[in-house]
C-alpha cells in the first residue's frame, strides 16, 4: 500500500523495490535469463542487412537446452540465423518448439548453452532489452476477449511503449487487413481474425526479430494466404522471423532455411539441400509395355548410377545429374524402341525429409 | 531500476475496463459491500432516539472495515491467474514489462475501486443514517475518530489484501481457489477489526497507532513476499 502511495505521488522511481534489495527475490525467480537492470536503453537501430548474409547474425544459439527437472525439453541446439532470413523451425509435438521460441524471447531460462537474441546476449541483465527489440507471436493469440481490437493494440502499444501508438495501431490493422474491426470486441471475432489480431499486435513494436509460433493455426485457406503474404512482405522490410509450424508447404514456400527439431537438432539447411541431402536424385520412366532388357537399355548411361524396377512398366534410375541423365536415357529408350508415356525427376518434398527424419527417430526410440 | 509508468497505467487501464466487462467481477464486487451494509443500517435505521447513548460508546461502523479486507481480496486474487487461464499472460510477460511494473498495475488495479467502493459504502450509510435514522442516532454514529479510523484504515486492510491475493494468484491454477484462499487468508483481519468493532479490543489511539503500523509493515512484506513468488518461468510453463 505504502509503495501504491508513493507511486501515485510520483516517486515510486526511487523507491521501487529491485531484486537487489530483495532478500526474498532470489535473481533469476521473475527473469530467468532476464532481470530488469539499469536505466531504459534507447532502441537500436534496425540493422540495414536484409539480405540474410552480411553482418552478424540476428539470432545466434549455441549449444542451447532446456530441461524441466529430468524432462529433456531440447538439448544442444545450434543454428545462426541471419539479418532478414526466415528460419522455419519444424517438429513434431513435444519436439521443443515452443520452449525453444519461450527460451529465445526471454520468457524462460535455458539449462545450458548460450545464444544471442537481436544483438544481445541471453544473459539475465539484458532480458527486458531483448524483449524490446523482438516480438512474439504465441500459438493462441491470447487477446483479451472482453477489450475491443483497438483497446488490446492499445494496451500492448504502451507495454512496448511504442511512440505515435494511435498511428503505429493503424498500421498494424491495416497489415492484416482488419482496420474495420478496430472497435469490435475481440471475443466476437473468429478464430482467424483473433489470429490476426494477435499478428497485428505482433507487429506493434516493429521487431528487429518477430517470432511466430504456428501463425496459420486454425486459419482458412485466404487467411493462410493472407498471412503468407504478410509474412513475405515483413520479410522484404528486413524483419527477421522465426517460424515454427506444423504446415511443411508453409515452410517449403516461405522459409529460406529450415531446421528440423526432435529434442535435439535433427538437420538444417535450404528445403532442396535437404532433400539432396536425405534422398538420392532419381529419374522415374514409365513405359507402355514393359522393356524385354532394361539393363542393356540404361547401363553405361551418362550421370545414371543405377536403376531398379518399380511395378510392371516403371523403372527408377538413381542419377547423379538429372539434367544430364534425362537427354541421355531419352535418347537411349527411343533407340531400343520402347513406347515412353512418361519421364520425369521424382520431386522429393520437404514433408518427405521431415517424415523420414522423425520416423528414423521413432524407430531409435523403439530399438 | 525504473519504473515505466505507462507500462504499469496500461495494465491498470486494462484491469478497470476487464472489471467492467467481467459480469462475475462485477457482481462479487456489489454483494460484498452489500452483505456488509444491509444488516448494519437495518438494525440502526430500526433503533429508536433512546438508543443514542449507547450508540455513543460502540464503535460498530469499524465492522465496516471488512469491505476493504475483503473486495480486493476477490480482485487481486482472480489477477494473475485469470490471466494465465485466458492465456493472457504469456503475450503480456513477452513485452519488456518488468515484474514490479506488472505487479503495481495488478495492485492498482484492484486498489483503486476497491477504497472507492469501501468509502462510499461508508459514505451512503452515513448518509442513509443521517436522513432515516431517529433523531441524535447520527451524531452518536458519525464521530470524528471513526471517520479518521475509516479513512486510514481502509488503504491499509486494501493494501494488504491485494498483495496476500495477487501472491495467492502467482501459485494458484484456478482463479476459483485463488478467489476463495484470497477470502480466507483475508478473514484474520476482519475478525480483528469486528473484535474492535465489538469492543472485544478496546478501541484506544495505541491501537490504532500500533494497528496502522503493524499494517504498514505486513503491506510492506506483502509486496517483498508477492515480488519474490512471481516467477516468470512458473507461470509460463506451470513448472518448477
Amino acid at each position: 500500500m505504502v509503495y501504491l502511495i508513493r507511486w501515485l505521488i510520483g516517486k515510486l522511481r526511487h523507491r521501487t523495490t529491485s531484486p537487489a534489495e530483495a532478500p526474498d527475490a532470489p535473481p533469476g525467480r521473475d527473469e530467468p535469463a532476464v532481470h530488469p537492470r539499469g536505466d531504459r536503453v534507447v532502441r537500436s537501430a534496425r540493422p540495414a542487412a536484409p539480405d540474410g548474409t552480411s553482418g552478424a547474425p540476428a539470432l545466434s544459439v549455441h549449444h542451447l537446452s532446456k530441461r524441466f527437472g529430468a524432462r529433456v525439453a531440447f538439448d544442444d541446439v545450434s543454428f545462426d540465423i541471419a539479418h532478414g532470413e526466415v528460419f522455419g523451425f519444424l517438429g513434431p509435438n513435444g519436439a521443443g518448439k515452443t520452449t525453444t521460441v519461450r527460451t529465445l524471447g526471454t520468457l524462460i531460462a535455458p539449462s545450458s548453452g548460450s545464444a544471442t537474441v537481436a544483438g544481445l546476449p541471453l544473459t539475465p541483465d539484458n532480458g527486458v532489452e531483448i524483449r524490446r527489440r523482438i516480438s512474439i507471436m504465441p500459438e493462441s493469440p491470447g487477446l483479451y476477449l472482453r477489450l475491443s481490437v483497438a483497446e488490446n493494440l492499445g494496451c500492448f502499444a504502451d507495454l512496448y511503449e511504442t511512440p505515435d501508438p494511435g498511428d503505429r495501431i493503424d498500421r498494424a490493422l491495416r497489415a492484416v487487413n482488419l482496420a474495420d474491426r478496430a472497435s469490435d470486441a475481440c471475443g466476437s471475432l473468429s478464430k482467424g481474425l483473433r489470429q490476426r489480431v494477435a499478428l497485428a499486435r505482433a507487429l506493434l513494436p516493429d521487431p528487429q526479430v518477430l517470432f511466430l509460433d504456428e501463425p496459420t493455426a486454425g486459419l482458412d485457406p485466404a487467411a493462410t494466404r493472407d498471412v503468407h503474404e504478410l509474412i513475405a512482405e515483413l520479410r522484404r522490410s528486413g524483419v527477421t522471423i522465426f517460424l515454427t509450424t506444423h504446415r511443411l508447404e508453409e515452410a517449403e514456400r516461405l522459409c529460406d532455411r529450415v531446421a528440423i527439431l526432435n529434442t535435439t537438432l535433427r538437420t538444417i539447411g535450404r528445403p532442396d539441400e535437404l532433400r539432396d541431402r536425405l534422398f538420392a536424385k532419381t529419374l522415374t520412366v514409365k513405359t507402355l509395355i514393359p522393356l524385354p532388357e532394361p539393363g542393356r537399355v540404361f547401363a553405361g548411361l551418362p550421370a545414371v548410377d543405377g536403376w531398379r524396377q518399380d511395378g510392371a512398366r516403371d523403372y527408377v534410375l538413381a542419377v547423379s545429374d538429372p539434367t544430364l541423365a534425362a537427354p541421355a536415357v531419352t535418347r537411349a529408350l527411343v533407340q531400343a524402341g520402347a513406347d515412353v508415356l512418361s519421364i520425369g525427376e521424382s520431386r522429393h518434398s520437404l514433408e518427405d525429409v521431415y517424415l523420414e527424419l522423425v520416423n528414423e527417430d521413432e524407430e531409435a526410440r523403439r530399438r | 531500476m525504473s519504473v515505466s509508468r505507462r507500462r504499469v497505467r496500461a495494465i491498470f487501464r486494462k484491469e478497470l475496463r476487464e472489471y467492467r466487462r467481467n459480469r462475475t467481477i462485477v457482481t462479487g464486487m456489489a454483494i460484498l459491500p452489500l452483505i456488509f451494509l444491509v444488516q448494519p443500517l437495518i438494525a440502526v435505521l430500526n433503533l429508536g432516539a433512546s438508543a443514542s447513548g449507547g450508540l455513543a460508546r460502540e464503535n460498530e461502523l469499524l465492522y465496516l472495515l471488512a469491505i476493504p479486507a475483503l473486495v480486493p481480496a476477490t480482485l487481486a486474487a482472480y489477477s494473475v491467474v485469470g490471466e494465465r487461464q485466458q492465456g493472457t499472460l504469456e503475450p503480456v510477460l513477452g513485452t519488456p514489462i518488468r515484474r514490479e511494473e506488472f505487479l503495481l498495475g495488478k495492485a492498482l488495479a484492484s486498489f483503486v475501486p476497491s477504497v472507492a467502493i469501501s468509502y462510499a459504502v461508508y459514505a451512503f450509510f452515513l448518509a442513509t443514517v443521517e436522513i432515516f435514522a431517529q433523531p441524535g442516532i447520527a451524531p452518536a454514529l458519525l464521530r470524528g475518530s471513526d471517520l479518521l479510523a475509516q479513512l486510514v484504515f481502509t488503504p491499509l486492510l486494501a493494501g494488504w489484501a491485494i498483495w496476500v491475493g495477487i501472491a495467492i494468484s502467482t501459485r494458484s491454477s484456478e482463479v476459483r481457489v485463488a478467489q476463495q484462499l484470497g477470502i480466507l487468508a483475508n478473514l484474520p483481519s476482519v475478525v480483528v477489526t469486528s473484535l474492535i468493532a465489538f469492543n472485544v479490543i478496546r478501541p484506544s489511539l495505541v491501537v490504532a497507532i500500533g494497528g496502522a503500523a503493524v499494517l504498514l509493515i505486513l503491506n510492506r512484506l506483502g509486496w517483498r513476499m508477492t515480488s519474490a513468488m512471481f516467477d516468470r518461468e512458473r507461470l509460463i510453463t506451470g513448472t518448477r
